[in-house]
């Protein structure tokens, strides 16, 4: 399901100053658009209407009932308007869900922030620079999956960091909370995601203009001034942008929620492969509405805050 | 020249003596049957030895075990020989997808374990809740799309292998014995056990825990009404919110990590399972339980789409299975075949009394690769192969409220 989220909210977030900058004047830039515009019909539109028409049929046990049924969606927020147990299983899962997103982003943008404000701004030399951003994109030599399952020994109730906590005498019983938890679910994601905000903030922060930064420390600017007034304003589309990919990522997620949290974690994305393995098709494309529906109109306040398009 | 002439010819008379020797398949060049199944039944020895006697080359298609499903509902020209769990039948018969297989053209059909085909072992009934297999084994007419209630020529599934699943546990860090599925819950336990989060296996699971605690019986464990289901679901609900379990497990590795690294001491569990963690040098019992097993049984369907040369090399195969070889290699292992006297005749006698009779083993037990699995003396868990299949409690099964269940699963993880 992660691979359909991407698929899903990146083209779109992509497509969009495509389809503005289309200018109004003769055909040619129809033509030059044509092949990308296919692509997205075929393999997004197409999908994405495939996907809405399901969501409305019925299903059995083995078998995909075409019709015009408000099952799914019904049987997705049965119970929803009762309060009294702690809402309704889906709007459990997506407050679950919220929460980890919010979690994540709130470490991941700082976090990715700082590493390319230290790229940009501090690190002098253009070639060490960029061995320096190579470096970063190491890991990614080896796969998303693997990195987040070398946490498991590391942080286990007899993994090292148990260990090392007992020899220094910090604690007097292995800790069970830094594994198959939240704790070691946004740990995990923050390993895996930061980089998605590094390199569009560093972006961002190499296009600055440094005679602004000149003109307000001649204007008397501290460092936090010029951080906080200069350098975060120009720097706020890779920000945003890089905020809308660590979240569409999370929330798209239940592989690393389910390794890291020890399947005992709820997600959407989770909820999503359930169904599509017991072959409810129809109920799983419901969710996935619902999800897409959700995310779009979170990119929609993000961009709110930010007009992109315009700082592009 | 004239040497090599020579062996030219013997080589040539030798082809022929082979050609004449071989079955029709082979003399009209390979037949390759694409086998879709889950990784654990496809043995690159079987595959070797197929090739060798039959000359029919196995193209093997590891899926998940819902994947399994899913193929052979929606893309069932996509192979040729279907090996799946008697349980999946409730949901792929109906489509249609699957042809009843002749039992005219099984040479042992006959000899199949009264397990499949009366649902008795020893003369002896055992349990039959969930989707036993005699349930499910045969079809009234070969495209029928519902079961028969008794025996017909038309077979669903010629079974391969099957076995009965209980709780693993760490006997070095639990140190008393474990007798009962309750003590899955018990709070000693507490953030040390886990259950598999596969919906359908993880809720019977729960109800063998259910049943152990004497707050319900269950009609059917693999049949719930929704009544219990609510039950079952608000027992682990519980006893999630009260931490008991440290994770739940989707996969065989995962369930050996999570047993090997001590994060857990108790956990459902599977039979190959266990060996791996025993083969890490960690300490870990397949502990057979006072109320049973659950049961769960694979085997081999075609599709409705086969004919011709490919349909008689399926048949082959299927005959070569239960001819023996495969069946003593498979006992080997730890799981049961469906045809014990040919399986018995490939087997040694140290190791049939070892693996089927319960017996301490005589000598060493040595895996397929001659690594040594157990040493003289050791007893295999759970005793002879009647103790073991005798106590069985339950099938794997699907429900006739599956979605209603699956449902309420996800409301679990999400609690």
């Amino acid at each position: 399901m992660t691979a359909q989220a991407e698929s899903v909210a990146v083209p779109a977030a992509q497509a969009a100053p495509v389809a503005a900058a289309a200018p109004p004047a003769g055909r040619a830039p129809l033509w030059q658009a044509t092949p990308l515009g296919l692509v997205l019909l075929l393999f997004f539109i197409l999908p994405l209407i495939a996907t809405a028409v399901v969501s409305f049929w019925d299903y059995t046990e083995y078998s995909l009932v075409p019709d015009l049924t408000l099952r799914n969606y019904r049987e997705m927020f049965e119970g929803c308007a009762d309060f009294s147990s702690g809402g309704c299983t889906t709007l459990r899962t997506y407050l679950s869900t919220f929460r980890l997103c919010a979690e994540v982003a709130l470490v991941t943008v700082p976090l990715g922030f700082l590493v390319a404000y230290f790229l940009a701004f501090h690190v002098r030399g253009e070639g060490v620079r960029m061995a320096l951003f190579l470096l970063c994109t190491a890991p990614f030599l080896t796969s998303n999956v693997i990195r987040m399952i070398s946490w498991i020994p590391l942080l286990g109730r007899e993994g090292a960091v148990n260990q090392a906590l007992l020899a220094l005498r910090v604690v007097d019983q292995p800790q069970d909370w830094l594994l198959f938890s939240e704790f070691s679910v946004v740990l995990a994601f923050i390993h895996l995601y930061t980089l998605f905000v590094v390199v569009p903030v560093f972006n961002s922060l190499m296009r600055i203009d440094r005679r602004l930064i000149e003109a307000a420390r001649d204007a008397g600017a501290s460092g936090w001034q010029i951080l906080w007034h200069v350098v975060i304003p120009l720097a706020k589309p890779g920000i945003v942008i890089g905020a809308i990919f660590v979240i569409v990522l999370v929330m798209g997620d239940f592989v690393t929620i389910g390794v890291m949290g020890g399947q005992q974690i709820a997600s959407v994305g989770k909820v999503i492969q359930v169904q599509m393995s017991y072959l409810q098709f129809p109920a799983a494309a419901a969710q996935a509405m619902v999800l897409l529906a959700l995310v779009l109109l979170m990119i929609a306040v993000l961009t709110k805050l930010v007009d992109i398009r315009r700082e592009l | 020249m004239d040497q090599t002439g020579k062996i030219g010819r013997r080589f040539l008379l030798a082809g022929a003596a082979a050609g004449l020797a071989a079955p029709a398949v082979q003399a009209q060049g390979a037949v390759t049957l694409r086998y879709v199944g889950t990784a654990v039944n496809q043995h690159q020895g079987i595959k070797e030895k197929v090739r060798q006697d039959l000359g029919i080359t196995l193209d093997y298609i590891p899926v998940t075990s819902d994947d399994v499903v899913r193929r052979a509902v929606t893309q069932p020209n996509s192979f040729d020989i279907l090996d799946s769990e008697y349980w999946m039948l409730k949901k792929i018969i109906p489509s249609g997808n699957l042809v009843g297989m002749d039992a005219n053209r099984i040479k042992l059909v006959n000899e199949l374990t009264p397990i499949f085909t009366r649902g008795e072992i020893g003369g002896r009934k055992i349990g039959l809740q969930g989707t036993a297999p005699s349930k499910v084994m045969y079809l009234p007419q070969q495209n029928a799309r519902s079961f028969a209630n008794e025996p017909t020529r038309w077979l669903t599934l010629i079974p391969t292998t099957y076995n009965a699943d209980t709780l693993g546990i760490r006997p070095d860090r639990i140190g008393r014995p474990i007798e009962s599925w309750a003590e899955l819950l018990n709070p000693e336990f507490k953030g040390k056990a886990s259950i598999l989060n596969i919906p359908s296996i993880g809720i019977m699971d729960a109800a063998m825990v259910v049943e152990a605690l004497g707050q319900h019986k269950y009609a059917d464990k693999g049949n719930m009404t929704r009544a219990e289901i609510d039950l079952t679901m608000r027992v682990l609900t519980e006893a999630k919110r009260a931490g008991q379990f440290r994770a739940f497990w989707k996969d065989f590795n995962e369930s050996v990590n999570l047993m090997a690294s001590g994060e857990t001491v108790i956990q459902s569990m599977w039979s190959p399972a266990v060996t791996a963690v025993r083969s890490k040098g960690v300490p870990c019992v397949y502990q057979p339980l006072k109320e049973g097993y659950r049961a769960w049984a694979a085997g081999f369907g075609l599709p409705k789409t086969l004919t011709g040369r490919k349909l008689d090399a399926a048949y082959d195969f299927i005959n070569w299975f239960l001819s023996g070889w495969a069946g003593a290699f498979l006992n080997r292992q730890g799981y049961y075949s469906a045809v014990l006297s040919t399986a018995q005749a490939q087997m040694q006698g140290y190791e049939w009394d070892y693996w089927m009779l319960g017996k301490p083993a005589a000598q060493d037990i040595k895996a397929p690769d001659g690594t040594v699995m157990e040493k003289a003396g050791a007893v295999r868990d759970g005793g002879s192969y009647e103790a073991r299949m005798g106590a069985v409690a339950c099938w794997n099964a699907v429900m006739d409220e599956n979605d209603y269940m699956v449902r309420k699963w996800n409301e679990f993880i999400a609690a």
